[in-house]
């Protein structure tokens, strides 16, 4: 009986000991994709949130930082799914993550729903930068129209005066169609939007891009998609013939496939970011090394933006000083954007989509042989996306 | 639209008509004959493909790597059928379903283990990897071609182990009526041995075929194995006549849907509703087929005889 009563009393002081010790933590969801081919961006994401929760020593605001990540399978319900576990059951104070629009339109009520703060360290759906776009939400990343648009702008700079437009029929893909289209002067003479995720074999496509004769292709196919396309395109012997825009296609994740598979066409080609690994920032700088140091690989432009969601992060906790109640004060820390970017200094809009450059990168060698991207030129300086007139914020 | 790129679709249908033969061929006899669904079928697929990758980069040449990944995949399948499928034939097919999903993700698993979730892009010797002219100013990719010719050259094959065999009579028997075939003496175990390990050699070399333009990836054989099973609705199950027919149909249709829908839609409609519904109505094409078929064939277009 003792000792029963002893050990009710004792567990009753654990738990009362023990109250204090959460709350001082920031508990950090991360939702990305762990499973199926895509499991290699979310992998990169992964790695760059660890190497910059280790470059912060592990701490903001004074609080121990505690990370949950969680697989979305590529499914916006199981993203979905996934956000309410890290909402209602674990309590995050931040959900950060998310490569896919469509799983993010899909989640993103979860998290701002229920008051906590939703950071994209990707997808940036056109829906969320205008009309839905919260308070709560920010993007470390883009807008997805942002990128193609800047590609279109190189298009007219290049003389291209005809285009023949691919990617995937899903969110994304049709925000990059609408991104090219919107600064494109010259004519869209074709137009595909294929099957996604399924569609991996592009043959009947690439034969009506070759029948349209036109100036060139343009292609949005993130993760092994983009291997597929860019092998059927050498196949189908248009390397050479007809040259290839791509956006979010050639990346750090998919080059030494690339050079593994010898698509040499993929050499030379042109690709639109709003960062380059050479980017010569110190926070950059910081980043590329220590990731290279660490992972023994180039990081993709997914883990430069997640590395810096981390620091967006800690810039709101440290503003606060670990007063994780202070949404409000937390909420204007982080719309100052005042942390360091890999970018770059640059400035958030209404809409918390930063307004920033975007440059032009060519596919090269480096001094080991590893092919990677070189940035070439500056096409936008502090471009903001079109919605965030239609965000009432 | 020109002739020479109606061509050139009816080509690229016929080819990923010959893919989904490949597929639908093991499958259509593993669940015409043995009565199983095996939803495994398409990691078979898979660990063709991957396996072929790592041949090939190991002795640095692609038809190497596919001869050694052949008899390898046969291998595991029949492992497969003896350590896991063989004691639910007699099981009902909620049961199948069941286990072999759980192969499924036990088979992804084990892919990104051994192979990490990056996959593989296999590289392809340099008489392969451009394209010929089939006609003046009309290039079609080589492989593409090859994969063409292959694919009639083991679809003839199977046609003679089928029609002109000892063992091909049994198969059709036991398609026809499997219980008959029991009671005659022949050795069932051994027969059912044999043919899964014949249906997952043909879905591994479907997977080495694929390989080459979609990369070896982990999930790829989920992507196909829906259009298989299209298939061997609409051919009628455990007919390989049916399969064949039913394959080329099925990718002639989603070719044809994906290169002419937009235009054709755009004949009748504005540009922008057929932008919107072409691709909409492309990825339906092969499942509105299945159910005019499932509607006026419920047996199927070419079902095994004795049983239509």
């Amino acid at each position: 009986m003792t000792i029963g009563k002893l050990s009710a009393g004792f567990v009753a002081a654990l738990a009362l000991a023990s109250l204090p010790a959460q709350a001082a933590s920031v508990k950090i969801g991360f939702v990305t994709t762990l499973t199926t081919p895509a499991g290699v961006i979310g992998r990169d994401m992964q790695d760059a949130f660890n190497l910059a929760l280790e470059d912060i020593g592990g701490k903001m605001g004074g609080l121990d930082v505690e990370v949950f990540y969680e697989d979305d399978g590529f499914k916006p319900e199981i993203g979905k799914q996934k956000t309410d576990k890290l909402v209602q059951k674990d309590d995050v104070d931040f959900v950060a993550g998310y490569i896919w629009s469509h799983v993010l339109l899909a989640s993103q009520k979860s998290v701002l729903g229920a008051g906590k703060f939703l950071i994209s360290a990707n997808a940036g759906p056109s829906q969320l930068a205008g009309k839905q776009c919260h308070e709560n939400f920010f993007a470390t990343s883009w807008q997805n129209d942002q990128t193609p648009m800047a590609m279109g702008e190189v298009l007219n700079k290049r003389g291209v005066k005809s285009l023949y437009v691919i990617a995937p029929n899903y969110a994304a893909g049709k925000n990059m169609v609408a991104g090219v289209e919107r600064s494109f002067k010259g004519k869209i003479v074709g137009k595909d939007l294929t099957k996604w995720p399924g569609q991996l074999d592009f043959s009947a496509e690439l034969a009506k891009a070759r029948a349209s004769k036109a100036d060139g292709v343009f292609v949005f196919y993130p993760g092994k998609a983009g291997g597929a396309f860019m092998k059927q395109y050498q196949q189908a012997g248009l390397n050479g013939k007809i040259p290839l825009y791509s956006v979010f296609t050639v990346d750090s994740l998919s080059l030494p496939l690339f050079q593994k598979g010898k698509l040499e066409g993929v050499m030379g080609s042109y690709m639109t970011q709003f960062w380059a690994p050479d980017l010569d920032t110190p926070q950059n700088k910081k980043f590329v090394d220590g990731f290279r140091k660490k992972y023994n690989r180039y990081p993709s432009f997914y883990a430069a933006q997640t590395y810096d969601s981390m620091f967006l992060i800690k810039s709101a906790v440290d503003a606060v000083k670990g007063d994780l109640t202070n949404k409000d004060g937390m909420r204007a820390a982080m719309a100052k954007a005042d942390f360091p970017s890999v970018r770059g200094s640059f400035k958030f809009g209404n809409n918390h989509f930063p307004i920033q450059d975007f440059y032009l990168r060519e596919v090269v060698a480096d001094a080991d042989g590893n092919w990677t991207t070189a940035t070439r030129d500056v096409v936008y300086k502090d471009h903001q996306d079109p919605y965030a007139k239609d965000c009432k914020m | 639209m020109t002739w020479t790129l109606l061509l050139e679709q009816s080509l690229n249908g016929f080819q990923l008509g010959i893919v989904l033969f490949l597929m639908a061929a093991g499958l259509t006899l593993v669940f015409g004959i043995m009565d199983m669904v095996n939803l495994a079928h398409g990691s078979l697929y898979m660990i063709g493909a991957l396996l072929c990758a790592t041949f090939t980069e190991w002795t640095g040449s692609f038809l190497l790597g596919v001869l050694l990944a052949l008899p390898a995949v046969l291998v595991v399948g029949i492992l497969v059928e003896v350590v896991a499928l063989r004691t639910l034939y007699k099981r009902d097919h909620l049961d199948q379903v069941l286990a072999s999903f759980g192969l499924i993700l036990f088979f992804n698993e084990l892919a990104r283990i051994v192979w990490g979730p990056e996959g593989m892009a296999i590289p392809l010797p340099a008489w392969l990897d451009g394209s010929i002219e089939i006609l003046p100013g009309v290039p079609y990719p080589t492989y593409r071609l090859m994969v063409i010719v292959v694919g009639l050259a083991v679809a003839a094959a199977l046609y003679w182990l089928v029609v002109k065999t000892r063992t091909g009579m049994l198969i059709r028997a036991g398609a026809s009526n499997r219980t008959m075939v029991g009671a005659l003496g022949v050795n069932i175990g051994l027969l059912f041995t044999l043919i899964f390990g014949l249906g997952a050699a043909l879905a591994g070399l479907a997977g080495m075929i694929a390989a080459p333009i979609v990369q070896a990836n982990i999930g790829m054989g989920e992507s196909i194995l829906i259009p298989a099973f299209v298939v061997i609705v609409v051919g009628g199950i455990g007919s390989i006549r049916g399969a064949f027919i039913a394959a080329l149909i099925v990718g002639l249709i989603d070719t044809m849907g994906r290169s002419f829908l937009d235009v054709l839609l755009g004949t009748f409609m504005s540009a922008n509703a057929a932008e919107t519904a072409a691709p909409a109505l492309s990825a339906m094409a092969i499942y509105i087929l299945m159910a005019v078929v499932l509607f006026f064939r419920p047996q199927g277009l070419f079902p095994p005889q004795g049983r239509g």
